[in-house]
């Protein structure tokens, strides 16, 4: 029988929810790691009991769990994150140079092929690796030493590494976006790096269309088509079919093309998801509706997913790592709030109901298909 | 033996309950007080100090005897009385966040 496992982090807590592949009926467990934040959790695809989860506080910092079993016990593993050789500066708030340091993990990405083999998109942006199986962290330095890390400056929430895209075709490929450098690809297994934003257009930046400084918010991929990747920046919604090295908009007739989450459908590779946020200003849905919207045609033409959604008086925002997707023959999606409310769609989005509606703040939404 | 006293967060994380007991050579320091305890509980390491850099974080305080630690080098000796196990070592979170 299938199912599912969403692995939900919160400003205060782990929370997991499992159905069977009817994906009516669910449960909850948790909070795991009470009063922690938790910025994000995700299986391996090799081993699905496998799973990493990034644990933090401002009191006592930064700590990496590992559970062997589904989500039902966990340990603590290596959190010695250690910048390779001297970091340096990136730019601070103010343009003046700033030393890189460490603050937290936003995203672990579990390798495509090996349970033990793990990466870390950390704030100050830099990717770490873990070979064995999260006890400890190596830095990939040729991301952060590739030339422009000076120039990089932090985005509102921190100078953070934020998407790491690993590639099912090329298994030395790696995408990752930081915010607000923008997007940088390795060819080569994260031993050197190249910044992947030409078309990217920033208003908000000395130079609109700077080689880096753009605050890509998140990308995603479909796993048939590696080739071609879907944008949610600051503002823009962007795609690009040669990995990155152009981009074109596509941010067609959304209400408003700023937001942060975007996914791919699991099946139909140019159908993609994103929830519109009102402004950077106003970090809530426009006109007080919840809506997804869809493009099944990879962008530009967009339509409103609302059933079973609120549509009056609803003001939460959806953050980057906060929609994800199952692979069940009707496509899920998934996604979690700023209200605690995660709200979960069996028919690709076509109507939605809340698995769960009173969580602390929804930080990340990853999910699992089981076998 | 020393006695140490974990903020809430640390014992569930230590997977402990009410205080611990650090055995500590040589003179016990504040130094060698953590020293022993994230050897003794590793899953401490870098909660109460930076890994790299080992400075204590920011929200951590230390006391001993009604008096701030906090502040003081790292080789600085703790009082008798905790020396003697007749006082505990706190490790305290800091009351803030709002």
């Amino acid at each position: 029988m299938s199912g599912v496992r969403v692995l939900v982090g919160t400003r205060k807590g782990a929370f997991i929810l499992t159905s069977d592949g009817k994906r009516e009926k669910w449960d909850i467990s948790g909070p795991h790691f009470a009063g922690w934040e938790m910025y994000h959790l995700k299986g391996s695809s090799v081993d699905p009991n496998r799973i990493y989860a990034s644990q933090s506080t401002g009191w006592f910092g930064q700590l990496i769990q590992r559970s062997n079993d589904g989500g039902k016990t966990w340990e603590p593993v290596g959190n010695k994150f250690e910048y390779d050789g001297v970091p340096g500066t990136h730019q601070w708030y103010d343009g003046t140079p700033h030393p890189w340091k460490f603050a937290r993990v936003w995203h672990l990405e579990p390798s495509l092929t090996d349970p033990d083999t793990v990466y870390a998109g950390v704030e100050d942006a830099a990717l770490f690796r873990s070979t064995d199986g999260a006890q400890t962290w190596q830095e990939l330095p040729g991301l952060r030493e590739h030339g422009s890390g000076p120039r990089w400056n932090p985005g509102a929430g921190g100078l953070c590494l934020h998407t790491i895209i690993l590639d099912p075709k090329q298994p030395d490929r790696i995408v990752i976006a930081i915010s607000a450098a923008g997007t940088f690809r390795s060819d080569d297994a994260g031993k050197t790096w190249r910044p992947i934003n030409n078309g990217l257009r920033s208003e908000g930046i000395p130079n609109p269309t700077a080689e880096v400084g753009h605050c890509v918010h998140h990308v995603a991929m479909h796993r048939s088509r590696p080739n071609s990747l879907f944008m949610q920046k600051h503002w823009d919604v962007m795609r690009s079919d040669n990995v990155g090295d152009s981009w074109q908009e596509v941010s067609g007739d959304l209400p408003t093309d700023f937001g942060f989450a975007i996914d791919v459908h699991a099946h139909e590779p140019e159908t993609i998801y994103v929830v519109p946020i009102k402004s950077d200003s106003e970090h809530f849905v426009p006109e007080g509706k919840l809506r997804v919207f869809r493009s099944r045609t990879g962008g530009n033409e967009w339509e409103p997913l609302t059933k079973g959604l609120p549509q009056r008086d609803c003001y939460v925002n959806v953050l980057r790592d906060a929609m994800s997707v199952d692979s069940l023959d009707s496509c899920g999606v998934y996604f979690g709030t700023s209200g605690g409310q995660v709200y979960a769609s069996a028919d690709a989005g076509n109507s939605w109901n809340a698995i769960v509606r009173d969580l602390p703040a929804v930080l990340s939404v990853e999910v699992q298909t089981l076998a | 033996m020393i006695r140490v006293v974990l903020p809430a967060h640390l014992r569930t994380l230590a997977r402990v309950n009410g205080e611990v007991s650090v055995e500590v050579s040589g003179e016990p320091t504040l130094l060698s007080v953590l020293n022993a305890l994230e050897t003794q509980y590793p899953m401490l390491r870098g909660t109460i100090r930076d890994q790299v850099t080992h400075e204590r974080r920011p929200f951590v305080r230390f006391f001993a005897c009604e008096e701030d630690y906090s502040h003081e080098p790292a080789e600085t000796q703790l009082p008798s009385a905790v020396v003697a196990g007749k006082e505990p070592f706190l490790i305290v979170g800091a009351m803030s966040g709002g």
